[in-house]
């Protein structure tokens, strides 16, 4: 039954002629072996549609069967990445169904080699890396049919062209894909990577389509990891650890135990030594159960008593105390970042200077499906079902735990309930691996909410202060940038010297754009466990700068779309110290087409307030104006225009999704949400005590407009994440001459009013 | 290697399986068809619907069902399921989100009003929404802004301006 795979000296792409004569075109990133045929399994040439080991399978009716190897946490990779494949292809897209393709692993001398490259979403790269790759794999299945229809019809391949999955001849003929594919398969590829379409004849990139698991959602029947129950596995919940770094006194389980369907309960804790999100996230006890609601009964009857660790010492509002102090004092920083001209000269023979300092708060991630992950161990293999936005980095947890070969470990990865960053580690997966080892069955682990919010990798609070001096021209002659907050990077094997760069960059705005500019980051220390965030560093550092900016066009009293457009000066590109430029006109560009939308000439006369920000990020752009009233008590988000500029549109209605929905996210979390910690424990548990904002406190629309742009396409996920809280913060300003310096804004609003 | 395939539980040869006598339970009717639960009465919905049923488009929502992915419709009216235990449901109408559709599979005007507006962000929180808004729209066939605002449901994906377009398009589609 095993089909052959023809391996080809530096060849990447590779043809798998199927079993049920289907076409199967793969993509290897790295040379293929030398050598002649391989045996392939049946199951990656199959027409079974949860075993697809290749990008592109067509069967001979023409259906068209698109892998995507990104996970799909809501950023669309599943439609996009297969709309780059499927254009490419000139597949008819009503006739293309998509599936995950989960992670792909070979074993090469004991180490992994991952088959499918790119495999990891929210982290902006997914596009890009697609971009880079992915095309050839449907510019190749499209050639090899081309040439199969041309020996068939006797016509030169050139003189023939695609169409919607049909071949056509110059008199106009047309041939399924489906009829040929069979023949195509027995075609060599060739040896060069082929020509890709030029973009003028585009018919699905750059045109929308809508998400392609849309029936499956809105009838319930996508299956999440959360969601597989197939499986006779045994349900495990957690009672963890109050604190991060404690340890258990006491246990007393005979209560848990007498819950009828519950098997066992036992502790897990943090393996000494291993980075912070590949081991346990702290002490806990598991309570395992022949079903949920006996778990669940089982955790709540256990009698436990935790001895806390040196982290029961911290609060939040102590660390915001010494952050301050940090900024205040004349402790050199931990890193300085970047050090323009001379920022002390520059001040000192000022004629203007303004100083403001900027708190944000602790944040979750707070995803709507919670940690989980189904577990199916034994001797020879293990088979996962995860949520994770990297199932390279799950693997590599699931392999320290167990020691198989690499590829005797098959990770599934269906469609997840939201990321964030929370997914980008893996302490959960840990967890239900010792759990599957230790009870020698099946496990599915499950989080609750509340054991989300209360253990996650928060997002360290920030205190930014900020200083600049200007000249008698109203020029931003001197920038002093210094931040304090906790590393995200701190306890995950990252020299000193490199901890913030998970916190800030060193080519943010106004970097490059003013000749004195000093940039200093001050390290907090923190036992409160924080991991990757949707938008890190670029939202926090936004909000203090682009409210700054704000702040010194008042009291130069100017229009600060005004004081934006002098800083940004005239069209130009400017290097990057990270590499690429940062293009002026783009940014100002997009600063331009939300003014003109909101109307910024009523800036100074309207009624209700105006704000406006602009960022850019690793080569996207993007700027938010915001127009809001304030009722007494009750602010109101009466209007929102976000612009982008993303380079290529793959699918604008994904992206104007990414966009609004990036925007309101951002606007919930800048209004409503903090985490405290007191006595070193989290003092929010549920969403009444984190509340994600409903509909009424959101506006109601999002006006996206975004550029039309030749250029190769960047990542859109959080691209607007990081100018609406600033944005909304400087029309606040104007609708209640109230600066709020101090994230979440409600709070801090309602205080000052 | 392609992905394992999870095995199932082997089934059991025909000639063993030994008729159990009627067992006493909890009469309920969900998505048209009767079911009687015989497991624990304080047993939440949410749980008998996912673990028992493996009627999994209901989702685990937090504890009180806070972000509203876990509602589901009792005698027509929106319900979290975690919040009801099956001791309270005997002789209840309970509809899921996979009951929304008809029989032939053609989608109810508000699921296909979800599609056409692509109101989906990660989809987890979709079953909430749709069910919320069902119960919306039989109070209300033509809400306004305020009605919709009133909504319990959380999103973290920002799919809230699409929502609101879908659930006006399903009112202005349905000529009551």
């Amino acid at each position: 039954m095993s089909g052959t795979l023809r391996l080809s000296r530096r060849r990447f792409l590779q043809v798998l002629a199927g079993t049920a004569g289907a076409l199967v075109v793969g993509l290897r990133v790295a040379e293929a072996a030398d050598g002649p045929t391989v045996p392939v399994p049946p199951a990656m040439l199959g027409d079974d549609f949860d075993a697809l080991g290749a990008y592109v399978s067509i069967d001979g009716d023409g259906n068209v069967l698109i892998g995507a190897r990104d996970p799909d946490t809501g950023t669309g990779t599943f439609t996009s990445l297969s709309r780059i494949i499927a254009e490419e292809l000139d597949a008819d897209w009503s006739r293309v169904s998509v599936v995950s393709l989960g992670l792909g692993v070979e074993n090469r001398q004991g180490k992994p080699f991952w088959i499918y490259g790119h495999q990891r979403s929210g982290t902006g790269d997914s596009i890009p890396a697609a971009w880079a790759d992915l095309r050839q794999a449907g510019a190749l299945a499209r050639w090899l049919i081309t040439q199969a229809a041309a020996r068939r019809l006797g016509v030169a391949a050139d003189r023939l062209r695609c169409e919607a999955g049909t071949v056509v001849t110059p008199d106009g003929r047309r041939f399924g894909y489906g009829g040929l594919v069979e023949a195509a398969g027995q075609i060599d590829p060739p040896d060069a990577p082929l020509p890709l379409k030029a973009p003028e004849h585009y018919t699905l990139i750059g045109r929308a389509a809508r998400d392609v698991d849309g029936r499956a959602i809105v009838t319930g029947r996508t299956r999440y990891a959360i969601d597989h129950r197939e499986v006779d596995a045994l349900v495990a919940v957690l009672a963890p650890c109050p604190w991060p770094d404690g340890s258990l006194a006491s246990i007393d389980t005979s209560a848990a135990l007498a819950v009828k369907g519950v098997v066992k309960v036992m502790p897990l804790k943090p393996e000494a030594g291993v980075p912070q999100g590949q081991t346990v996230i702290a002490p806990a006890v598991a309570v395992l159960a022949e079903n949920t609601w006996a778990a669940l009964q089982g955790r709540a009857k256990l009698k436990l008593d935790w001895k806390p660790g040196p982290s029961k010492g911290e609060s939040s509002a102590a660390l915001e105390a010494q952050a301050q102090a940090l900024l205040d004092g004349g402790t050199p920083p931990t890193t300085r970042v970047r050090d323009d001209g001379d920022v002390g000269k520059a001040s000192r023979k000022a004629a203007h200077r303004i100083e403001a300092t900027y708190l944000q708060p602790w944040l979750a991630h707070a995803t709507p499906e919670p940690m989980n992950c189904l577990v199916q161990l034994d001797k020879e293999q293990a088979t996962l079902v995860v949520p994770t936005q990297a199932p390279q980095r799950a693997w590599a947890v699931v392999q320290r735990l167990t020691g198989l070969a690499p590829d005797k470990i098959a990770i599934e990865v269906p469609r997840v309930g939201g990321g964030y960053g929370r997914r980008l580690d893996h302490d959960f997966v840990a967890e239900a691996v010792m759990l599957a080892k230790a009870v020698d069955k099946p496990v599915r682990l499950l989080w609750t909410l509340e054991d989300d919010l209360t253990h996650d990798f928060y997002r360290s609070a920030t205190a930014h202060k900020l200083s600049a001096a200007l000249d008698r021209k109203r020029n931003i002659v001197a920038w002093d940038q210094r931040m304090a907050s906790a590393s995200a990077l701190a306890g995950r094997g990252v020299p000193g010297d490199r901890l913030w760069t998970s916190e800030l960059t060193a080519d943010q705005l106004p970097a490059g754009l003013v000749p004195a500019y000093r940039s200093d980051w001050y390290a907090l220390a923190s036992a409160i466990p924080r991991g990757p965030h949707r938008g890190m560093p670029h939202t926090a550092n936004a909000f203090a700068v682009e409210s700054f900016i704000d702040e010194i066009a008042h009291s130069l009293r100017e229009n600060p779309f005004d004081t934006r457009q002098r800083l940004l000066g005239a069209p130009r590109q400017l290097p990057l110290t990270g590499g690429g430029v940062l293009d002026i006109g783009r940014l100002a560009n997009v600063l331009q087409l939300v003014a003109d939308r909101i109307e910024w000439k009523n800036w100074l006369h309207s009624v209700n307030g105006l704000g406006i920000a602009c960022w850019h990020l690793d080569g996207a752009y993007v700027a938010h104006a915001i127009e809001a009233s304030l009722q007494g008590n009750k602010l109101d988000i009466v209007r929102v225009v976000c612009a982008v500029d993303v380079g290529r549109v793959i699918n604008p209605l994904g992206l104007e999704g990414q966009v609004a929905g990036a925007t309101l996210d951002a606007l919930s979390t800048a209004l409503n949400l903090a985490i405290t910690f007191k006595d070193g424990q989290v003092q929010q548990r549920d969403l009444k005590d984190y509340p994600l904002a409903g509909m009424a406190q959101l506006p109601r629309d999002v006006e996206v407009i975004t550029v039309a742009d030749d250029r190769a396409p960047t990542g859109a996920s959080f691209i607007a994440m990081p100018t609406a809280a600033p944005a909304l913060a400087n029309a606040v300003f104007r609708a209640s001459a109230v600066r709020v310096r101090r994230l979440p804004l409600m709070r801090e609003l309602l205080r000052l009013l | 290697m392609a992905p394992a395939q999870i095995q199932p539980v082997p089934a059991a040869a025909a000639d063993q399986i030994v008729p159990e006598p009627v067992r006493a339970g909890i009469d309920v009717e969900i998505n048209g068809e009767s079911f009687r639960h015989t497991g624990d009465p304080a047993m939440p919905l949410l749980w008998y619907l996912r673990d028992v049923l493996r009627l999994t488009g209901t989702k685990l929502a937090g504890a009180h069902g806070e972000s509203g992915a876990d509602l589901v419709l009792v005698d027509g009216k929106a319900v979290s399921a975690i919040t009801r235990p099956m001791s309270t449901l005997a002789g209840r109408r309970i509809t899921t989100v996979e009951g929304l559709a008809a029989a032939d599979g053609s989608l109810h005007p508000l699921q296909q009003a979800f599609i056409d507006e692509d109101a989906i962000g990660c989809g987890y929180c979709t079953s909430g929404w749709l069910i919320a808004a069902l119960d919306l729209l039989k109070r209300k066939p033509h809400p306004g802004d305020d009605d919709i605002d009133q909504l319990p449901n959380r999103c973290r994906c920002g799919t809230q301006t699409r929502v609101r377009r879908a659930i006006k398009r399903a009112a202005a589609g349905s000529v009551a």
